[in-house]
């Protein structure tokens, strides 16, 4: 099986380009990959695109702020993909003050749009956000006698996710709810970079226990905070 | 009649409704208090909508799992028989109809079953998280709410004024007043809860209430109300 090369964080930050539409793995920060974050807050790649559920937690008064939520605070996204950011004071000051361009995606629409742009689909059809301000600006089509918006697929250029355990040819496990949006996200981006607490050699994976294919993943790093 | 907000009645009244078995989302904030009202001969499926059933209750200190969380990003456990999956299947779960019972908090709910709860313009954007897929999907949504904001005002509308979570969506709402159901375009009022009475709480409702003759007054420290 051919291996996949395992670099630093550091490498992993530089494939990332300003400009780039970027998707980030993890819930809340819980299965964000924390330790290519932390060499993206120190690159400084900008006026990027965040793809990702959240934009975890900033607190502006106490200053206390997490996971994709530090490159918010370095100001690196000229727009943010979200479902929530209800946690993040600076998104939300940053999106009132027109300083990002912030839109807000129903959770379960913004798993299927990352789903279909890794699956081939032209998009998919939900009736989430009928008669909102979701609904704005999209198609409703009709199927038998029920209404359903169609939702475009988005695709990433790259997609920072983590698991918890790789093997070299890039096999990924996940551990419980940190599994999120990192199995969609490794489908949708033309390049991916699994951050992993353990990598382990080709062949220490039971098949059955794969959540994620190792054709989807092209590159390896090994986890070194596993918070932040 | 003093009014003295009553999340606990609330909670206590919601976590009366469910049979054994039911798959139920609860809500980050007010509608997490109804975990801990579940009478003790009735075992719900907890679903979380960041990719678990079976959501269990805090850790104790020092037990945390950081990659075992609910939907705030906060630690939990999970129970014997609980799974966890992505973000995609858990709102396949949510959206495919397979969710019995969502309960969500509100900023406003009005009497033709629309919620907002997700954003005022230009102070407050939380976003919409998983709310707007949950009330699509879920068999019955309630909707749980103090009944007054602190100014004063009742939040059961006629028409909600802020943009719309739910679209015709709501199928009761339990405030600290009592339970009502959302039918052809009015809230009946089938319970209220003591010490209101039904006229003192239609007349500080800015909504058509109507008081059903069956309406019963329920003190919530009984043990064995009926569920709806």
């Amino acid at each position: 099986m051919i291996q996949k090369p395992v670099i630093t964080a550091a490498e992993a930050a530089a494939k990332v380009r300003d400009g780039d539409v970027l998707m980030v793995g993890g819930f809340m920060a819980c299965g964000s990959p924390h330790t290519i974050i932390e060499a993206l807050v120190e690159r400084g790649a900008r006026d990027m695109t965040l793809v990702c559920n959240d934009t975890a937690t900033h607190d502006l008064k106490s200053g206390k702020v997490n996971g994709v939520g530090r490159m918010v605070q370095k100001r690196q996204f000229k727009k943010i993909i979200a479902s929530h950011i209800g946690l993040n004071q600076e998104t939300q000051r940053q999106m009132n003050a027109g300083e990002t361009e912030v839109a807000l995606v129903p959770q379960g629409t913004l798993a299927e749009r990352v789903r279909a742009g890794g699956v081939g689909l032209g998009g998919v059809l939900t009736p989430t956000g009928l008669g909102t301000e979701v609904e704005e600006g999209k198609q409703v089509i009709t199927v038998g006698d029920r209404r359903f918006l169609l939702e475009l697929p988005l695709k990433g250029d790259v997609a920072v996710i983590k698991a918890k355990k790789a093997d070299r040819a890039g096999n990924l496990v996940y551990a419980a709810t940190a599994q999120n949006f990192n199995p969609l996200m490794a489908m949708a981006a033309s390049t991916v970079i699994a951050e992993a607490e353990e990598i382990v050699e080709v062949g220490e994976i039971d098949p059955n226990a794969v959540h994620t294919a190792s054709i989807f993943v092209d590159f390896l790093v090994k986890s070194e905070r596993l918070e932040g | 009649m003093e009014y003295v907000p009553n999340k606990d009645n609330i909670a206590k009244r919601i976590a009366r409704i469910f049979k054994s078995g039911n798959v139920v989302n609860l809500g980050i904030g007010l509608p997490t208090l109804v975990g801990n009202y579940v009478p003790e001969d009735v075992t719900l499926i907890l679903q979380s909508e960041n990719g678990m059933l079976g959501l269990g209750s805090a850790p104790p200190k020092g037990e945390e799992n950081r990659d075992l969380t609910n939907a705030g990003g906060a630690p939990v456990t999970i129970q014997p028989g609980g799974c966890c999956f992505d973000s995609a299947t858990s709102f396949g779960i949510i959206r495919g109809g397979h969710v019995d019972y969502t309960v969500l908090g509100v900023l406003e709910v009005d009497q033709e079953g629309n919620l907002a709860n997700y954003k005022i313009p230009g102070k407050m954007v939380p976003g919409m998280g998983g709310a707007m897929d949950l009330t699509t999907g879920s068999r019955v949504v309630i909707a749980a709410t103090l009944h007054f904001e602190p100014t004063g005002a009742s939040r059961l509308k006629r028409r909600c004024t802020l943009p719309l979570t739910a679209v015709h969506e709501v199928d009761l709402v339990v405030t600290d007043l009592g339970l009502f159901e959302v039918r052809d375009g009015r809230f009946i009022l089938r319970e209220c809860f003591e010490p209101y009475t039904p006229e003192w709480i239609q007349a500080r409702t800015d909504a058509d209430v109507v008081i059903p003759e069956d309406c019963r007054s329920v003190a919530l420290e009984d043990t064995c109300l009926a569920g709806v």
